[in-house]
């Protein structure tokens, strides 16, 4: 029993100096994005605010494949481990975090190049049904039972995502082709970019990755923790149990 | 028993499990009625309610069939519910997967047992649509309608019994199956209206546009009721 | 102006829900590392 609060209970050698880094590489992207780096020539300083959006979409797609990957190896019977399933959580966690972040700074920039806080051209209703989709993962992840019942549900739950996400794009995009706004919506975030904004948005990309990794590792040895103290729970219940019989 | 024998006899297997849970879930739905004395009255209120709030006869004409597919999206959410609150209030699913039945046959029964009342439903608010938003039908509309009813009743089907399995017997799974529920589904609505509009002629879409929107019904029909066969095992082994 | 308070937003919004979720892990972890041993954890 410790009787001094502890302050780093997951960390570890390395993701202490991954933070160091980390935090290194933000500031440098906030310097770079918000105040060194150009105007864009079409969008004006709007442009700023893509250096956030545009990693935090791509790493969210990222955390969401992680998941259905290590959901996949959760369900394969010869490498099945909780390791997996709680690797599957922490990255959905993230996922959706970066997907929210991802889906309001669009939002505003969407105010300032458009006007409208929001269209309905495919991507970004895909990504709105991805989000709610996540969201929905992560209450099954809640619903309680055994710690395997979790994995499971939540597993399956992730590979039907995998498959109903290209099916809503599809009917979107389909459903989109009726509708003339679309085509006005649908260009604009692709931006050419040169020299320095460039340099940005990959900036974004390496530092969001670093934030990703730091974040899940944390988040994935928090739930491993929570898992051993909700068995040690049931073992402590049980032992009194069994202790109440023999008297 | 060699390997084409075992095979067919599993498939026998699977399809008299199938056909057992189907004959089962309707006579359950003949005793009980929900579905008609419920789930029916249900959607009309919710069909009037769009009248109330859209208050006007032309916008009501044109957005009728999308009217018709949201008020049947809504109360495929009740049936589902009701179909596996049946399996789980004594246990009866997890005495079924003693038997070893096949747990793809569990779920085709399950999933012809929900197509059927939906279609029942779709029928009826079809129906209520014309009569209450005042729609036209022609012949080949007629068809296209019909089977476009078939394809989006057997995808929401596969759906609802797949999630509907997933969510069975755990606790907050009222409030969770629709979440889950109705993201997954928006092709089918967005599918099934498009075809009906064509089917009636709203807004002068040809009847001709509607097809390959009941292409892309077929298709999600098909992946799910695919993948809900595969998945519905694990799913109720716990 | 108005447009300057929407991108510094922005930062401000990304950078400050990570950090309250940063801010909630780690709350979390340390609650739960008191009552199990730094022995029994996989990572140290």
């Amino acid at each position: 029993m410790t009787t001094t609060a502890e302050r780093n209970v997951t960390g570890t050698a390395f993701t202490r100096g991954l933070g160091v880094v980390t935090i290194a590489g933000i500031v440098l992207l906030v310097i770079l994005g918000l105040f060194v780096s150009p105007a864009d020539v079409n969008q004006g300083e709007s442009v700023r605010i893509m250096y956030a959006h545009v990693p935090g979409a791509w790493l969210a797609y990222l955390a969401f494949i992680v998941t259905a990957v290590s959901s996949a190896a959760y369900l394969w019977p010869r490498t099945r481990s909780l390791t997996w399933d709680r690797i599957a959580g922490a990255s959905a966690e993230v996922g959706v975090l970066f997907m929210a972040i991802s889906l309001i700074t669009g939002s505003l920039w969407g105010r300032i190049t458009w006007g409208t806080y929001w269209t309905w051209d495919a991507r970004l209703t895909t990504t709105a049904f991805l989000f709610v989709t996540y969201v929905g993962y992560l209450a099954v992840r809640g619903l309680g039972g055994s710690h395997h019942q979790r994995a499971k549900r939540s597993a399956v739950l992730a590979l039907l995502a995998v498959l109903e996400i290209p099916l809503v794009h599809f009917s979107v995009e389909l459903w989109n082709t009726l509708h003339q706004e679309a085509s006005v919506a649908g260009r604009g975030t692709d931006v050419t970019m040169d020299g320095l904004m460039l340099f940005c948005l990959f900036l974004g990309v390496i530092v969001f990755t670093l934030m990703y990794v730091w974040l899940v590792l944390h988040r994935q040895r928090a739930l491993h923790l929570q898992d051993m103290l909700d068995d040690t729970g049931l073992d402590a219940a049980l032992a009194a149990r069994r202790a109440e019989a023999n008297v | 028993m060699n390997d084409s024998n075992r095979s067919l006899a599993s498939f026998a297997s699977t399809w008299s499990t199938a056909r057992s849970m189907l004959g089962k879930d309707l006579l359950i739905e003949r005793r009980g009625r929900v579905l008609t004395n419920q789930v029916l009255p249900f959607a009309l209120i919710v069909m009037v309610m769009f009248a109330f709030a859209l208050d006007s006869d032309a916008v009501l004409e044109r957005v009728a069939p999308g009217l018709v597919w949201l008020a049947t999206l809504f109360s495929t959410l009740f049936i589902i519910a009701r179909s596996f609150a049946v399996e789980t209030a004594d246990g009866a699913l997890d005495q079924l997967r003693t038997t070893g039945a096949p747990p793809a046959g569990i779920f085709l029964g399950k999933a012809l047992a929900l197509m059927i009342q939906l279609l029942a439903l779709v029928v009826v608010l079809i129906g209520a649509a014309v009569v209450l938003y005042r729609a036209d039908l022609s012949w080949e509309g007629g068809v296209l309608l019909v089977t476009t009813a078939l394809a989006a009743t057997s995808g929401l089907a596969a759906v609802g019994t797949l999630y509907g399995g997933l969510s069975a017997g755990a606790k907050g799974r009222e409030t969770l199956l629709p979440l889950l529920v109705l993201p997954v589904v928006a092709p089918v609505l967005i599918g099934a209206t498009r075809a009906t509009e064509s089917a009636f002629g709203t807004n002068g879409i040809a009847v001709g546009e509607g097809w390959p929107w009941l292409g892309l019904l077929a298709v999600f029909a098909v992946m799910f009721s695919v993948t809900g066969a595969i998945a519905f095992g694990s799913l109720l082994d716990d | 102006m108005d447009d300057l308070g929407f991108i510094a937003g922005s930062y401000v919004v990304t950078f400050g829900a990570i950090l309250v979720y940063v801010v909630s892990v780690v709350r979390r972890s340390r609650r739960a590392g008191r009552d199990v041993p730094r022995s029994e954890r996989p990572w140290t």
